[in-house]
């Protein structure tokens, strides 16, 4: 028992069955299984999200701009799709055109020196002023999409939606970069100690350049699949939403001091807060409690990870002693 | 003259250090006291035990005759004892009169700061030692001499009796310096009673009236200044110290690995050139602040030297980030482990693996099995003391996360291994580990050089001394010219023989 508490994933994970089981007591349909899938679904994009945010956060930056990111790229895919461009030069130009602005933080972070709060916090108004003056502040609408461009992610694929199996094999994929490729363990380096990572031959700006980078590409895959999703597309597309993915960091144990964390972590405290925002409307709790726990798993979950530190340092006199 | 302030019988330990042991200083109105000794004799450790920062677990403190106790900070301030740091503790976006008056401000209508008496005061309290600043200049704006000044007017405005000056020195210009001398003539005429803590033999003997000597955190001796000579004085710092013993080491020193050639940097050393053999412990001794660390940072590819080569086996080598000096087989064990040393809360394995990833993946992909042998090869070879290479290296002891440390930087294979202050802060049975395996790392044909600002150890471990003095080596010294008081004297500035 006291095994299984070390690890917050499998505490997480804990809290989270629990949450459910206490859901389906009073709504049984909640857990049947088309309906997980969908919760499942809706949370997809706050996964992606959340994977770039992490390994950003990781090396002690952090990413503002994500939401803005996504907004842009998702116009962009809607303009281009508005022009006859196909969908598979829309999905590829969407995942550069994101990559690119998260390079432009990345490369403000690393050549600049300006610190990744400030750098983001201005590129995140940059890049929505970008979708106003491409578009004087109109709305693209659902009929001035094509429906290929809006079924894609909606398309099932044995069982599950396109969507979710983007998540899925993101999930994959992330969890392979960081623990088994020489860049991902630089993250948890360059996060951990930077100044040791530098002796040890990693540079430290470009491992941060990188998270950038990878955080921005994310982000605008994201920005189609949203967009396409619920077929709209304005300057205010999903803002605010970038707290949402910190958040989820957060409480999937990503220690905002950067190198600490992993992916699967992070996926449960997507998950969490997935749940907690498509059950609480279902047992009909309003929006505000949605807020107010989410903002308490935050706060329970850093503090839960400060006290396990603690407890740790008792370890080590222990170790002393003996 | 009855003293000032007078401690007696003062020890202080830390967990596996005696810190200072039944120590005694004396200081006197009117009067120069420098205080002497090598690094770690306890200078630093009596500053704050004399601030209060520290409280001794022995001994007293008298002020005036009465025994005293300076639990806080506050109650030191307030017995009149003021401290002027090497680094000066000021706020560098407050006002030259904030600085002065921050925490004892003067205080006008309903207790608030009048900040008109604030400045014209600050103004007369400068005018008092000769300073001639704006009270509404932003320190941050300020050189470090200026800085001085607002530091010792602070000390003036709350009404200091002691004033401590802790190698006030160290980064001023010579200009800046003689201004420094004036000023603490003021002072000594305003009656105030100094300690100063100087490095300097030549600006001891020229501003101190006494002296007191510390060695090894013991009281050694103390006099008045025109009656001892340097000689003396250096004898008294360095004295027969405590026998540590080293690890005998057969001195076969094989060819030359490396060859340093008019290394030179704007700001932080010039002129440096040095070689280096395979099989040898080069020590390189020197003051804290003697640009040691700076030179072996340029050599590790950290900061760039402005001008100057580097060649290893005879070849010209470039070294322009820390990646190619890994791969031209060059390592660097940093002083500060917390800081540059171990990625806390990362595995002891992939601590190991860190700079040899390179060597232990396949085709772009970690293998971990291949890093957890690395691991296991290097931390028993250094007998580490871990439930699990898997465990978070931060919760292991000081000494363990050295030979962690250690443990990396000997998987890259390197030829030639830097270790800066191999031995600082660590208990003395880890002491004699280092030692034990730095012969050993010799042996084996490596070529080490060490920093170090312990004589005993600088002696005792290598084949080859080099002294640097104000980012310049002023001395090399091997076999029977390697005694304390050559390194003490080349490194202190002292001109004539004996």
């Amino acid at each position: 028992m006291t095994r299984l508490f070390k690890s917050r994933e499998a505490l997480l994970a804990l809290v989270i069955v629990l949450m459910t089981a206490l859901i389906a007591w009073r709504f049984p349909a909640f857990i049947a299984p088309a309906n997980l899938a969908s919760v499942f679904n809706d949370t997809a994009p706050l996964m992606i999200l959340a994977l770039g945010q992490m390994i950003v956060i990781l090396t002690k930056c952090i990413d503002l701009s994500v939401t803005a990111t996504l907004a842009l790229a998702g116009m962009a895919a809607a303009l281009m799709n508005g022009a006859g461009v196909p969908l598979p030069v829309i999905l590829l130009a969407v995942v550069v055109l994101g990559a690119v602005l998260g390079a432009v933080n990345g490369l403000l972070v690393w050549k600049v020196g300006i610190p990744s709060i400030v750098v983001t916090l201005g590129t995140m108004t940059i890049y929505r002023g970008v979708i106003f003056l491409l578009t004087d502040g109109k709305w693209v609408n659902a009929h001035e999409m094509t429906d290929g461009f809006k079924a894609l992610p909606r398309a099932v694929l044995v069982g599950l939606p396109v969507m979710s199996w983007i998540a899925v094999v993101l999930i994959a994929v992330f969890a392979v970069v960081l623990n088994r490729t020489s860049l991902g363990r630089a993250f948890f380096a360059v996060g951990g100690n930077p100044h040791a990572a530098v002796y040890a031959g990693i540079n430290v700006g470009r491992t941060q350049f990188a998270a950038f980078v990878i955080s921005g590409a994310l982000a605008g895959l994201a920005g189609y699949l949203w967009i396409a999703r619920y077929a709209v597309a304005y300057v205010d597309v999903a803002s605010g939403f970038e707290l949402n993915v910190i958040a989820a960091c957060v409480i999937g144990g990503i220690s905002i001091a950067g190198g600490v964390g992993s992916v699967s972590g992070v996926i449960l405290g997507a998950i969490f807060l997935g749940v907690i925002a498509n059950a609480l409307p279902v047992i009909g709790i309003s929006p505000f409690w949605q807020m107010a726990i989410s903002g308490s798993a935050i706060i329970i979950a850093v503090a839960f990870n400060a006290s396990q530190s603690r407890v740790k340092g008792r370890i080590i006199l222990k170790q002393a002693d003996a | 003259m009855t003293p000032v302030l007078s401690l007696r019988g003062i020890s202080k330990s830390f967990p596996g250090v005696m810190a200072l042991s039944g120590v005694q200083l004396d200081l006197y109105p009117g009067q120069v006291t420098a205080l002497v000794g090598e690094n770690g004799a306890g200078k630093s450790t009596i500053v704050k035990v004399l601030t209060g920062i520290y409280q001794p677990e022995e001994g007293t403190i008298s002020v005036d005759g009465t025994a005293m106790r300076f639990a806080t900070p506050g109650d030191a301030a307030k017995a009149g004892v003021t401290a002027i740091h090497q680094e000066t503790v000021l706020f560098d976006e407050l006002t030259v009169a904030e600085n002065i008056w921050l925490g004892h401000a003067p205080r006008g209508a309903f207790g608030l700061i009048d900040r008109r008496a604030m400045r014209s005061k600050a103004v007369e309290l400068m005018r008092s030692i000769g300073a001639d600043l704006d009270p509404d200049e932003v320190l941050k704006d300020l050189g470090i001499a200026s800085k001085h000044l607002v530091a010792i007017a602070r000390a003036l405005s709350i009404d200091a009796r002691v004033v401590i000056m802790d190698e006030p020195t160290a980064a001023l210009s010579h200009k800046e310096i003689n201004e420094l001398y004036e000023l603490v003539e003021t002072l000594k005429a305003q009656g105030k009673a100094i300690l100063f803590i100087s490095h300097k033999f030549d600006e001891i003997f020229r501003i101190a009236d006494r002296y007191t000597v510390f060695r090894d955190g013991q009281f050694v001796g103390e006099g008045k200044i025109v009656e001892v000579s340097e000689t003396a004085l250096v004898q008294m710092m360095v004295g027969r110290s405590v026998d540590q013993i080293f690890p005998k080491r057969t001195h076969n020193v094989g060819a030359e690995v490396l060859r340093v050639a008019g290394y030179n940097h704007p700001t932080e050393f010039a002129d440096i050139a040095f070689t280096l053999r395979r099989g040898e412990i080069l020590g390189f001794y020197g003051l804290v602040g003697a640009g040691r660390s700076e030179v072996m940072q340029a050599l590790f590819g950290i900061t760039k030297p402005s001008r100057g080569a580097c060649m290893i086996d005879g070849k010209a080598a470039i070294i322009r980030t820390t990646t190619e000096a890994i791969a031209q087989g060059i390592v660097y064990v940093p002083e500060d482990r917390g800081r540059q040393g171990a990625v806390k809360g990362m595995p002891i394995f992939q601590n190991v693996s860190l700079p040899s990833l390179a060597q232990t993946s396949r085709g772009g992909f970690l293998r971990l099995a291949e890093e957890f042998k690395l691991a296991r090869d290097y931390t028993s070879r250094l007998d580490l003391r871990a439930a699990s290479l898997d465990q978070d290296v931060g919760l292991l002891s000081g000494g363990n996360q050295q030979k962690v440390v250690i443990a990396k930087w000997l998987a890259t294979k390197p030829r030639v291994i830097i270790l800066d202050e191999p031995t600082k802060g660590i208990d003395i049975g880890s002491k004699a580990a280092v030692h034990e395996f730095m012969a050993e790392l010799a042996a084996q044909g490596l070529a080490v050089i060490m920093v170090s600002s312990e004589i005993p150890e600088v002696l005792g471990m290598s084949d080859r001394v080099i002294v640097m003095r104000e980012g310049r080596i002023v001395a090399e010294v091997s076999g029977e010219q390697m005694t304390p008081e050559t390194l003490v004297r080349a490194a202190a500035g002292i001109q004539e023989a004996a």
